[in-house]
């Protein structure tokens, strides 16, 4: 029996959460008693393999096949692998190319499947995990049933594994079945490559779906503008298209590091706080004093955006326009 | 050509709630269509405007409640629309992402559509993993978290770009029939008109037990068991500025300036 961890690469570099799914795997696999094995596929394996080579890996499974990290390779590897290794447990990040390949494989694998795992445990032999519902308004323990499984585990929530390891690294023995491999990745291209860089700002002025109306975006503009500072936002935004992409601060947006955060009818969804949660100083404005955002602020007002505002904009001598 | 648009009903919970046994409390409940899929309906009704004799039938696995809901996706266009429905799944706390897609492979596999639009996630289970399970459950190829289709009836091949954290979208190439799940932002989800509206109360909306398909509720996983539930422990450490707004805002400006913003 083992645990198998899956590695995630990108344009020739392993992705973080690779090396966090590691540490959530090994912690399973000691649970369990049991090894820790990691599979990688595609791109330069070997290269790979030494890197994932961390202390607490027992195997390492190397699929050489393509340069990139391609799902349907990676859904036929790991079955063939599941069956040959005896693997109980598959590890898998939850990002979105880990999310393209988990469910499959679950359903390959005929398991069940649990996504965005935060907490992993075993408890009669079998895998609780932790993880949110309704947004993050509320968090609950899914046990789930059998001793085969397939979990995904949300990035940043487990360390990622360090110290050199001893592994013992394989090149896998599978038939990649290219009639099978019906979605090819012709390219990548970065988004919104505008002429600002909301990564290089001091103070980001960042807005959220609060805001309400494209309208009412002069406000923080006026804001941004009294406080020297540059104008983000989260994704609904972006969305709505009333900002260009490259002002999206999150997962799928930049991630970014300013002195000073002001987040303005931000809610903070996990996707959001993933790009913000390194700013020196955050400061949260938004009517529900419960809104996740507040978790991860340092200082907040509970209040309305449409009053807060403009007494802040008045505050710096900027003018406050009419919305 | 058909358009296959899985569509659910998520519940949204009200900023102050309570948590009883096992789910929130219905009273704090708002029901509504699950903001993905509404992208995913968008999509598919565009594929109907820009080509000929195309169908866009919608599917959804919920309750009588959920009928109201799926109204909005045949107001906005979409011609007819499946309701699938147990009582095996009645009392099921988490229905998992693989029961979900064994019943909808089921349909699939009865409305032999081109394309499965699917959302990327729902709202209220995020389990971002339904539409992938039914690719492979029906054997179709697929792509997950796309933000852009390029995509003519008849073609063969669609092309796409899938949304990867931190800015960059991947180009990829699908062949079709395909299961493609679809992130916001991908179109502008139009607004029903009121013909619309009217129009929907007609078409046809058919519901489906488990055994209409062959199915009964022995052939689903529904293996994940919710054990608990509660508002996560929060580590919070923020210092909130009381007072009316310009108050709060004055103690703010003090802030800031302590950190030569503004200065």
């Amino acid at each position: 029996m083992a645990v198998l961890a899956l590695a995630e690469h990108r344009r020739g570099e392993l992705r973080d959460p690779s090396f966090e799914v590691l540490t959530a795997g090994r912690d399973l696999a000691d649970a369990l008693d049991t090894d820790l094995h990691a599979i990688v596929t595609g791109g330069d394996v070997d290269e790979f393999a030494a890197e994932l080579n961390r202390e607490g890996v027992d195997v390492i499974h190397t699929v050489d096949h393509g340069e990139e990290f391609t799902q349907d390779v990676t859904v036929q590897a790991v079955e063939a692998l599941a069956a040959e290794r005896d693997v109980a447990h598959v590890l898998v990040p939850n990002t979105v190319n880990g999310l393209a390949t988990a469910p499959a494989l679950a359903e390959r694998l005929d398991r069940p499947l649990a996504t965005d795992a935060v907490e992993l445990a075993v408890e009669d032999d079998g895998v609780v995990v932790t993880r949110e519902f309704h947004g993050g308004k509320t968090e609950g323990t899914v046990a789930v049933d059998g001793p085969e499984t397939v979990i995904s585990v949300r990035p940043g929530e487990w360390p990622a594994a360090e110290g050199a390891g001893d592994a013992e690294i394989l090149a896998a023995d599978v038939e990649i079945d290219e009639s099978r491999v019906r979605a090819t990745v012709t390219g990548f291209q970065e988004v919104g490559a505008g002429d600002v860089d909301i990564t290089e700002a001091d103070v980001l002025v960042s807005v959220g779906r609060g805001i309400e109306e494209e309208e009412n975006l002069v406000l923080v503009e006026a804001l941004a503008d009294a406080l020297d500072a540059t104008v983000s936002s989260s994704r609904p935004i972006v969305d709505n298209e009333w900002l260009p992409p490259d002002r999206q601060v999150g997962q799928s947006g930049k991630v970014v590091t300013p002195d000073v955060y002001l987040a303005i009818g931000i809610s903070g969804a996990v996707q959001h706080v993933a790009g913000m949660k390194g700013s020196d100083t955050i400061v949260a404005i938004n009517t529900d004093a419960s809104a996740p955002i507040f978790d991860i602020a340092d200082y907040g007002i509970e209040g309305d955006l449409f009053e807060v505002v403009p007494a802040l904009i008045e505050e710096f001598g900027g003018e406050v326009p009419d919305v | 050509m058909k358009v296959l648009v899985t569509v659910s009903e998520v519940a949204t919970v009200d900023d102050e709630f309570e948590i009883e046994e096992l789910g929130v409390d219905p009273r704090y409940l708002t029901y509504d269509l699950n903001e993905w899929d509404d992208y995913a309906v968008e999509e598919a009704v565009q594929l109907a405007e820009a080509g000929d004799d195309v169908e866009v039938v919608t599917v959804t696995i919920g309750p009588e409640r959920s009928e109201e809901t799926i109204r909005q996706a045949l107001a906005k266009g979409a011609d007819r629309a499946i309701r699938v429905w147990d009582e095996a799944l009645e009392d099921v706390a988490v229905l998992d992402p693989m029961t979900k897609a064994r019943v909808l492979a089921a349909v699939v596999e009865d409305e032999e559509p081109d394309l499965v639009l699917s959302g990327v996630q729902t709202g209220d289970d995020s389990f971002g993993a339904t539409g992938v399970a039914l690719a492979s459950a029906v054997d179709f190829a697929w792509a997950a978290v796309v933000n852009h289709l390029d995509y003519e009836v008849g073609d063969d091949v669609a092309t796409v770009h899938r949304e990867l954290e931190g800015g960059v979208e991947e180009l990829a190439e699908v062949a079709v029939p395909a299961v493609l799940t679809i992130q916001t932002g991908i179109n502008e989800p139009r607004y029903a008109s009121l013909r619309g509206i009217r129009q929907a109360q007609s078409k046809p909306l058919d519901v489906q037990a488990l055994a209409d398909f062959g199915l009964s509720g022995e052939d689903l996983p529904l293996d994940l068991d919710l054990t608990g539930l509660a508002v996560p422990e929060v580590e919070s450490d923020v210092q909130f500025f009381t007072g009316d707004a310009t108050d709060a805002a004055g103690q703010l400006a003090e802030l800031l300036r302590e950190k030569g913003v503004g200065a």
